[in-house]
């Protein structure tokens, strides 16, 4: 067996361990080991990934390994990964390992919170890991479904409308896709639902892909907020507990970007290229128009949510300019924006579990009594707006390089509006950072609370470091994403 | 066609036979057993049903009897085990009912009826002439009216069974004029002759044939326009005959539908793919739709199984051997939801009397693993992952998609998300909903509704898993078409 599926078989094992688990301490025990072994597991696939690139393997996807599922129709349960995958491990288990801290107390039903918690890990991690499109669409929806229950039963707020109205969404995108997927099978002509095999000898013809390049596109697009279809977005993020906000935004988000760049582009490059530019208008006005919300919201959660929609807008953007620098900076951008909202709504967890309130007019002069989380803020609030040194700046300068790199008028106003936004982020950032943190005390009673627990700073810790790290030393990790980007930027190129 | 008569041609029906075995002991013990045989009249059902099931799991071969009046192939036999496995939990979870002191009078009457029923179903699937093929859709649904009316004492389920008398009559004489016509065109009812018959001699009158057949099956399928009788008797009827009657004789009635038309009718798809176009469309969502808003349980399942019935029917238009695996894993995969989802609501009408959705709020307080296995049921037949109802559609629309129905799909995609909320709200009342004065109290259920219970959940979470099954059943349609 391939090391890869241990990615699903752990936190299949953590399940069934969290069933026979009795108390608080033995859940928590199964839950830090799961998560430990997994982000241990990434970092090995790291490793294990650069070292047999160093040794010169140059296969599109390292690591493979497939098995007969359903022979009628040639699916296999196959596994592999390129670069982009492996940085898509490593965002999530950082994430899963933060969110099990962050939501150290949780309650009620503290057994069944981490039951749903581990089966959306399972569905990241295994979305991350395939390359066959039934699998890798089978753990999509894996991924989405415990978002209802997550949001349902343990959320705040008007839980049961957002925990609908993310579910129904999201399974229409899913509904998109399942169109999208069986006739990219039944039109490439090839019988196979390997990616890289169709990508590599398919040939879908025009007409269809003009059909199934925007159900593809649209259907992971919704899960990536692409406006008009981002509604979800802010509701849904507003209502969820910590965790799952964090591993909503942070990984769920991704898998979107990831599905329109693993399977909408690379799989139909021709239909990309020709169509790009109407998805471009839309992303672009996401991004635009999630920065401007922000900057209106009262409420901690729905600034940060609008922000995710600006920022995964951004995502989509990228990934559509369709050339290697902006597309690594894509990427950049989901392992960036992962890392930075979930930090961010670990800290906002983290405040309201204390305050009671997420409205920013109730609170103020958080520096002085919480000094660790205000600092916290601060630097997730600076990586956001695009602090040199921190993860965001690296990714805005890739995308908007690489986005430069087209020389049309289009392209050139597109990037330009799509800049502005990062003006705007540090409008809504610093209005926060100003209210928040610094300035009087709203409320005399927040002046009894106290810092942040052990558990709590452990995972903001996690997410600080990996902040700084992919700000600091961006080379590495753009060579790894840059060599999982080539293959794509291969086959647009070719189709033009 | 008229061969030499030949007892060797009995083993064919191999099946038909030991249903009957089964049904003549049940009878004997029924009309001369002692007290003390009656006592445990219902475990000996399920035990000889169990024995009927196991006997035939192995298919037959294609083979034909009675001059081609009777024809069977794998898959057929195939499809009776389905059916088998269906009914044998239906009387797993009738065991406890049919001992309460108003049905257990007439408990003998309730097994004889539905494995007469079952029998008609049979008959059905495996009939090579439209003669034996109506005789089957009668022998299936009159004594079903009665099963319907079996607690004597309730006026509703009365009126169910009267209603269901009378659709039942209406769509075979409806049928019947399409047979009238069709010998008239064909001049014979064997469906080999028939296809070979209209093949050469293309008549607008097919159509209109085509129609009243398709309309007297949809009537047992409760296909929209043709549903209306549909809620009314899912509610009035004693929950396991609803339940009974929503898997057993839909998926047997769906079988049916797909041969004649595949035997009989394959010379022109495409004018009954037109019309089972639009039937699909009006049957997902208006079956949808009405869901929504029913607040009894089984009202709601009554809606959703309409649903469903139109989820089938894909199976049906994509008129190819993998159509047919599609459906047969389909309705196996409901099956195995639906009775789960049949099988809380009668351990939980039974133990608290109540059925309304509202009702559920909080139930996993109360009763956490009924609420589980109610969940994985919605689940599963909403088409969620990992559980066999994401297969099961998937592979229905890929079959769909196969013969190039893109938009039919779509719209029943968009469809499967008006499913998904309102299987939603079942959990959300179960879940989420936690405030609640008077929620279900806690019980235990009977030890025979258990067995039956973990014997759906099993199939819901394996089912999707072990790829065997369904590759399994391709083989089997291959080789029967």
């Amino acid at each position: 067996m391939n090391f890869l599926s241990l990615f699903v078989l752990i936190p299949l094992l953590m399940m069934l361990g969290l069933w026979i688990s009795r108390d608080m301490k033995q859940i928590r025990t199964v839950a830090v080991i799961g998560s430990t072994l997994l982000l241990a597991l990434s970092v090995y696939t790291l490793v294990e990934f650069l070292a047999e690139r160093a040794a010169g393997n140059t296969a599109t996807m390292l690591f493979t390994d497939s098995c007969m599922w359903y022979a009628p129709l040639n699916i296999h349960y196959a596994v592999g990964v390129d670069g982009v995958s492996v940085a898509m491990l490593l965002l999530s288990s950082i994430i899963v390992f933060a969110g099990v801290f962050a939501s150290w107390k949780i309650d009620p039903l503290p057994k069944e919170f981490f039951l749903w918690f581990m089966l959306l890990s399972t569905g990241v991690f295994g979305f991350f890991i395939s390359v066959d499109l039934f699998t890798m669409f089978m753990f999509y929806e894996v991924a989405l479904i415990p978002m209802y229950l997550l949001i349902g039963v343990w959320g705040s707020g008007r839980k049961t409308y957002s925990a609908m109205k993310l579910t129904l969404m999201l399974m229409g995108g899913s509904a998109l896709l399942m169109i999208g997927i069986l006739g990219i099978y039944y039109q490439s002509g090839l019988h196979s639902m390997n990616v890289v095999e169709i990508a590599e000898h398919g040939n879908i013809p025009m007409n269809w892909q003009y059909f199934l390049f925007p159900m593809t596109f649209v259907g992971f697009g919704v899960l990536g907020a692409m406006f008009p279809f981002h509604t979800w977005s802010p509701d849904g993020h507003a209502s969820a507990p910590t965790a799952v906000s964090m591993l909503h935004a942070g990984v769920l988000m991704k898998l979107g970007g990831y599905g329109c760049f693993r399977v909408a582009i690379y799989l139909m490059p021709q239909a990309a290229n020709e169509l790009a530019w109407i998805f471009l208008i839309l992303t672009g006005i996401s991004v635009v128009y999630g920065a401007f919300s922000a900057c209106v919201q009262t409420d901690l959660k729905y600034i940060n949510a609008y922000s995710s929609v600006s920022h995964c807008g951004l995502v989509l953007f990228a990934i559509l300019m369709l050339n290697t620098t902006a597309m690594t900076g894509a990427v950049i951008q989901m392992l960036s924006h992962g890392l930075m909202t979930a930090l961010f709504f670990a800290l906002i967890g983290m405040i309201y579990g204390r305050t009671h309130t997420r409205d920013i007019r109730e609170m103020g002069g958080l520096m002085q009594i919480m000094p660790f989380l205000s600092v916290g803020y601060v630097i997730a609030g600076l990586a956001s707006l695009g602090l040199p040194g921190l993860s965001g700046f690296v990714a805005e300068m890739t995308i908007f390089v690489g986005s430069f790199e087209h020389t049309d008028t289009f392209h050139r106003v597109f990037t330009i509006v799509a800049c502005t936004s990062i003006v705007i982020t540090a409008v809504y950032i610093l209005r926060v950072v100003g209210k928040l943190l610094y300035g009087a005390v709203q409320n005399e009673h927040h002046r009894e609370l106290t810092d942040a627990t052990w558990w709590e700073r452990l995972s903001v810790i996690t997410l600080i470091v990996c902040v700084v790290a992919i700000g600091s030393f961006p080379h590495w990790i753009s060579d790894l994403i840059r060599e999982g980007v080539e293959p794509i930027t291969n086959l647009l190129s070719q189709a033009l | 066609m008229i061969q030499n008569m030949d007892y060797s041609q009995f083993l064919v029906m191999r099946s038909e036979i030991s249903l009957l075995v089964v049904f003549l002991l049940i009878f004997l013990v029924d009309t001369f057993g002692g007290n003390k045989s009656l006592k445990g009249l219902s475990v000996t059902a399920c035990v000889l049903f169990g024995l009927h099931t196991i006997w035939n799991i192995i298919p037959v071969e294609s083979a034909s009897a009675f001059g081609g009046m009777y024809e069977t192939s794998p898959m057929t036999s195939m499809v009776k085990t389905v059916l088998n496995i269906g009914t044998f939990i239906v009387l797993l979870q009738s065991i406890s009912w049919t001992n309460t002191p108003d049905v257990k009078v007439r408990r003998g009457e309730f097994y004889e009826l539905l494995l007469v029923t079952l029998f008609g179903m049979y008959l059905m699937i495996s009939s090579g002439h439209f003669l034996l093929f109506f005789i089957g859709l009668e022998t299936a649904s009159l004594p079903m009216a009665a099963l319907i009316a079996i607690t004597k004492k309730d006026t509703e389920s009365y009126e169910a069974g009267a209603k269901y008398l009378f659709t039942a009559v209406f769509s075979s004489a409806l049928f019947l004029l399409g047979l009238s016509f069709l010998y008239g065109v064909a001049g014979t009812l064997y469906f080999d002759d028939i296809a070979v018959s209209i093949s050469a001699n293309h008549t607008p009158l097919l159509i209109a044939t085509l129609v009243f057949v398709l309309a007297g099956m949809g009537f047992k399928l409760s296909l929209v326009p043709f549903h209306l009788w549909t809620a009314d008797v899912y509610e009035g009827a004693p929950t396991q005959v609803t339940s009974y009657l929503s898997v057993i004789s839909k998926g047997s009635a769906a079988f049916a539908l797909l041969l004649v038309l595949y035997k009989v009718f394959y010379i022109d798809p495409v004018v009954w793919q037109g019309i089972m176009w639009a039937l699909i469309v009006l049957t997902i969502t208006v079956g949808n739709l009405f869901a929504i808003r029913q607040k009894n349980l089984k009202r709601f399942l009554a809606f959703s199984s309409i649903s469903q019935a139109g989820y089938i029917m894909l199976g049906i238009i994509a008129g190819s051997a993998q159509g047919m695996t599609a459906l047969v894993y389909y309705v196996l995969v409901y099956i195995f939801s639906n009775l789960a989802a049949f099988g809380v609501i009668s351990v939980v009408e039974r133990n608290s009397g109540k059925l309304g959705m509202d009702d559920y709020n909080g139930l996993y307080k109360t009763n956490p693993k009924l609420s589980v296995i109610m969940m994985l049921a919605m689940f599963s037949l909403a088409g969620i992952p990992p559980f066999a109802g994401f297969f099961s559609k998937f592979f229905i629309f890929a079959s769909a998609i196969h013969s190039g129905f893109y938009i039919l799909v779509l719209i029943a995609l968009l469809n499967t998300i008006i499913s998904l909320y309102y299987y939603l709200l079942v959990v959300k009342a179960m879940f989420i909903n936690t405030e609640n004065e008077c929620a279900i109290a806690p019980f235990r259920s009977d030890n025979a509704s258990r067995v039956s219970l973990i014997v759906c959940v099993a199939g819901i979470l394996l089912l999707g898993i072990a790829s065997c099954v369904y590759g399994y059943f391709s083989d089997l349609s291959l080789l029967s078409i």
